[in-house]
């Protein structure tokens, strides 16, 4: 009994941690419908903070608690900083659009955590006056654990009694409900979108400085505990903070009794939760109908039809990239393979998110089955690369069909979050089942067929089949399914309302969308010769959101210039010192100069361009 | 619109025409070509940088290999494999590399020796552990320099044996790391020790170790001795989770890796003390070859080795070794040096690649952890040779693959 008990008070520990970064990602969602990828950062630079403060003034217990305030407040002001230079300037931009900024917001804060506390962790000291454990019912507890406990639900009471005993706590909530009626009352938005990032980044800085007694911090901190966070949030319905303390006493007291009978369970554990939750429960626990969607915004411009002159333009540009095997050299072939690779990806993650306006945070995991179902046919049923290369996008499609069933029943953000969980499940079973897939040893020899060896066959096959994708993807949005699923995502009400089947027309752009992404992961298996689970990972997925969202979401051409431009930047980035830190600066330049994204900002240019030869 | 944007789209893909000339080297340098995580694990890879830098600095100093000097081009492969797969191509074939050396991530150097078999170029992986490269993944083209993950967890599983411990409990990150550690491990002491039992396993997530639940669960099970092998960030978390609930008080603790600077200077005074461990003495190492290296390296770089230091630095002698023997650059004479080569003078003395499974008898150092003044080291250390740990060179060479 101690023993269950005992366990419980480490599951409510931990419950405690979670629910602080969670419930800062929560409040900026309610308020700003910002997916704010930046908050493991703000929790990492928390965690450094602490660890210098509460060095420098160690051993009292003033100093301790002070450093760990203090530091907290300084990643309040650094969300401020971030919130007034950056996001300010876009909230305007399309859905989600912000979240592209608060990406490369991670890779410059990654870089300047490296470059001023170094590459080592770092073990800061215990809390003083709580370093020892004590003993219930016989089973030895830290004292710092009861104090977390203690912490957790202390600030879920502060918060609401911010929200509902302070005018400003008022007004979160009204913003969270209904964000225009509040500005229509002549509240100042911009100053209550600045507080609740303000709020949310000195929470996360709190759930960073507070670990500084449990865990050496390190520059893994940002990205080991973001998708948990998000997690937690989507459980508790999006700007919850009720819920969200639930979902993270569920998360936490559930891995704490499961690892005791499956070990290895914690790498999918918050996931399946997540995927039930969500089935069950489409806005989560407490979430309600309305706090899925993103910022309210302009419908889409109808997709207008190439011109014969755009057409030719467009042939050429494509009959050079033909040629191209003429002139360049192997190395740029391959280079060439994987901007094409990456962009089937994106025009396919693009066809589901601009035309099927379905967001997925999990596209990779189509990437990756299709990858996958490519090498195991090669591996396992002795496939040649042509049967092979048809196998997987088969299986990619099938998996789309299967997950898909379940993630069009929701929308928004809680269906981007179904589509990660999807995903991150695939993720867990590639990596454990080892006999079947090699788990993280991966799939080795899953070379290209004996002709296509040469780097310029293999280009003209990749070429074939991934310009042939984007071609067939594109006709697709123009084709009477396209009409269809852009009437959806415009107006799902009113495309009922004409007896348009909405769930099956969606589950269709589903399936049509994983089994292109599959089409990419098989040119993409070839190219590479072994596949690993990173390609089906949070980090494929991530990379595919940002090349669209960059691109710009409301154009066909939009993740062909993210794709592109993606690819090639980060190839030649990789090449410098703290290329992190320049690729997140790059970014945000786009994002700035470009809030409708690359193919917006290069329409804006062209028109002026025009308008001044007028 | 279209116009611009197929342009732009056009002359983006031609971008790359641009740099379409192989880069011109002089006549008198060997271009080896290097790739390794440095921006997902700077912790391990910047001591191993500064390695092969001071090792090819020397060489160079010293009039270089056969009259030529060595030039190392250097490329993150920011974690990702097939990234690791593009930038070796582009090492190969744009900046002309005799061959390709590093990695660190166990995954990312299969990538890459499975690359060197398809293209045919020699591949010494310098830092992954994984049995996988050597043996059931090995290749003609794929050399291993670090003493595996099967040589490390036998070298602790004899001196585990000694111990009066019968009932063991494992913990180790969930990946094959972590798996082929704990099956060694299991497999190399029920050898040497038939009556002991394994009573429990705990499989926590890489770098995401929920440590008060993991260390109640091993206490749980009540073990005489553990097995870890968690290390960096979750080491960290679990000696200190551990050590305020009890888990190590009158347990013998087995721990893989964790004498390595790496991983145990980051635990400080908290480092535990007592616990088996294969890891680096770095500057207790007193013999002649040690002292010069070390010497040579805290001038230049104003701090002591570490783990990945000793490795990178045994790199590119291994390499320079196999360059002067081969009196080629040429792939086939370089794999036939290879094969058996000697590298007669290193800081952890001489090494040698075994011809039948391609894995270098580099050994390990095998000791205690202690506290000096504070400050976390090993103690009553001694090398373990890496020969000494090997199966027979038949044995392993049934375990690889058919060429």
């Amino acid at each position: 009994m101690g023993f269950y008990f005992a366990q419980l008070l480490t599951g409510l520990a931990n419950a405690s941690s979670l629910f602080l970064i969670a419930s800062g990602l929560s409040i900026i969602f309610g308020v700003t419908r910002i997916v704010n990828f930046a908050h493991g950062s703000f929790y990492m630079v928390g965690a450094y903070l602490a660890y210098t403060l509460v060095t420098m003034w160690s051993g009292s217990v003033l100093g301790f608690w002070g450093g760990v305030i203090l530091a907290a407040v300084a990643v309040g002001l650094l969300g401020l900083v971030i919130e007034l230079t950056i996001l300010r300037r876009i909230y305007k931009a399309p859905e989600l659009f912000q979240l592209v900024a608060t990406f490369g917001v991670v890779l410059i804060v990654q870089d300047a955590t490296l470059a001023i506390w170094g590459a080592e962790d770092l073990l800061g000291p215990r809390a003083p006056g709580l370093d020892r454990a004590v003993r219930i019912m016989g089973e030895p507890i830290p004292e710092y654990d009861l104090a977390l406990i203690a912490i957790g639900p202390a600030v879920l009471l502060a918060i609401w009694l911010l929200f509902h005993r302070t005018r400003w706590g008022v007004l979160v909530r009204a913003a969270t409900q209904d964000r225009e009626m509040v500005g229509a009352l002549g509240v100042n938005q911009a100053w209550l979108f600045s507080a609740a990032f303000v709020l949310g980044a000195f929470l996360a800085g709190l759930g960073g400085a507070l670990q500084i007694p449990r865990e050496a911090v390190s520059l893994q901190m940002d990205l080991s505990i973001i998708g948990e966070a998000f997690v937690v949030v989507v459980i508790g319905g999006m700007g919850s903070v009720s819920g969200a303390f639930v979902a993270a006493v569920l998360i936490s007291v559930l891995n704490a009794f499961a690892i005791l009978v499956f070990p290895q369970i914690s790498i999918v554990l918050p996931f399946v939760v997540m995927a039930v939750v969500l089935i069950v429960r489409p806005y989560g626990l407490f979430g309600k109908p309305g706090s899925e969607h993103g910022s309210p915004e302009e419908p889409d411009q109808p997709l207008a039809l190439v011109s014969q002159r755009s057409a030719m333009v467009m042939a050429t540009a494509v009959a050079m990239l033909a040629l191209s095997p003429a002139v360049a050299a192997d190395f740029t072939m391959i280079l060439l393979v994987d901007v094409m690779v990456a962009t089937l990806f994106a025009v396919s993650l693009h066809f589901m998110m601009g035309i099927g306006g379905m967001v997925s945070f999990g596209h990779a995991a189509y990437f990756g089955v299709g990858a996958y179902g490519a090498a195991m046919a090669v591996k396992f049923f002795g496939f040649g690369m042509l049967p092979a290369m048809v196998f997987g996008p088969v299986c990619a499609a099938m998996a789309a069909i299967f997950f898909g069933w379940f993630c069009v029943r929701l929308s928004g953000v809680y269906l981007a979050m179904l589509t990660l969980a999807a995903a991150q499940i695939l993720w867990g079973v590639t990596f454990q089942w080892q006999d079947f897939t090699g788990g993280d040893d991966g799939i080795l020899g899953v070379w290209p067929a004996k002709w296509a060896s040469s780097d310029q066959v293999y280009f003209y096959v990749a070429f074939v089949l991934c310009i042939g994708g984007i071609w067939f993807l594109r006709r697709a949005a123009h084709s009477p399914f396209g009409y269809t699923l852009r009437g959806i995502r415009d107006s799902q009400t009113r495309a009922e309302a004409i007896g348009i089947n909405t769930n099956l027309h969606q589950w269709m752009g589903f399936a049509l969308a994983g089994g292109f992404a599959g089409l990419a992961g098989v040119v993409f298996a070839f190219s590479k010769g072994s596949v690993f689970p990173d390609s089906l990972g949070i980090a494929q997925s991530i990379d595919g959101l940002i090349m669209v969202l960059l691109g710009g979401i409301h154009a066909l051409a939009g993740p062909i210039f993210g794709a592109v431009a993606f690819v090639m930047i980060e190839d030649w980035v990789t090449r410098l010192d703290y290329w992190r830190f320049i690729f997140g600066a790059i970014i945000l330049i786009v994002v700035l100069l470009a809030p409708d994204g690359i193919a917006g900002g290069v329409r804006r240019l062209l028109r002026a361009v025009k308008g001044g030869a007028a | 619109m279209t116009l611009i944007r197929r342009t732009v789209l056009g002359a983006l893909a031609a971008l790359p025409l641009a740099a379409l000339a192989p880069q011109a080297h002089a006549a008198d340098t060997i271009v080896l070509g290097e790739v390794n995580s440095y921006t997902r694990l700077p912790a391990f890879t910047e001591p191993y940088k500064k390695g092969w830098q001071l090792a090819v600095e020397q060489i160079n100093a010293a009039g270089g290999v056969s009259g030529k000097q060595l030039e190392v081009i250097s490329r993150d492969d920011t974690g990702d494999p097939a990234t690791a797969i593009r930038i070796a191509e582009e090492l190969v074939s744009k900046e002309g590399a005799v061959l390709i050396f590093g990695t660190f991530l166990s995954n990312i150097g299969l990538a890459v020796s499975d690359f060197a078999k398809q293209k045919e170029v020699l591949f010494l992986a310098s830092e992954p552990l994984s049995d996988a490269i050597v043996w059931s993944k090995g290749n003609k083209y794929t050399y291993r320099l670090r003493p595996s993950t099967h040589m490390q967890a036998a070298m602790l599983a004899e001196e585990a044996a000694k111990l009066d411990a019968v009932k063991w409990a494992t913990v180790a990150p969930n990946y094959a790391y972590g798996q082929d550690a704990v099956a060694a491990f299991k497999r190399e002491l029920s050898k040497l020790r038939p009556d002991v039992e394994f009573v429990e396993e705990q499989w926590p997530p890489v770098f995401k170790i929920d440590a008060g639940s993991t260390v109640r669960a091993l206490e749980a099970s009540k073990p005489d001795a553990i097995f870890n092998v968690t290390f960096g960030g979750d080491l960290a978390k679990f000696v200190r989770e551990g050590s305020l609930r009890f888990l190590f008080e009158d347990r013998d603790v087995v721990s893989l890796l964790t004498g390595e600077p790496e991983y145990l200077q980051p635990l400080a005074g908290e480092a535990p003390e007592g616990w088996i461990v294969t890891g680096y003495p770095a500057t207790d190492i007193t013999t002649d070859e040690h002292k010069a290296f070390a010497d040579a390296y805290i001038e230049k770089f104003g701090e002591e080795p570490k783990t990945g230091s000793i490795v990178g630095y045994n790199s590119v002698l291994a390499i320079a070794a196999a360059l002067e023997k081969a009196g080629s650059t040429d792939t086939e004479a370089l794999l036939a040096a290879m094969e058996g080569l000697t590298v007669e003078s290193s800081p952890t003395g001489p090494f040698t690649f075994r011809a039948a499974d391609h894995q270098s008898t580099m050994g390990a150092y095998v000791g205690k952890t202690g506290l000096v003044d504070g400050n976390p080291v090993m103690v009553d250390w001694s090398y373990a040779d890496g020969a000494d740990y090997l199966p027979s060179e038949e044995e392993a060479a049934g375990m690889r693959p058919a060429e």
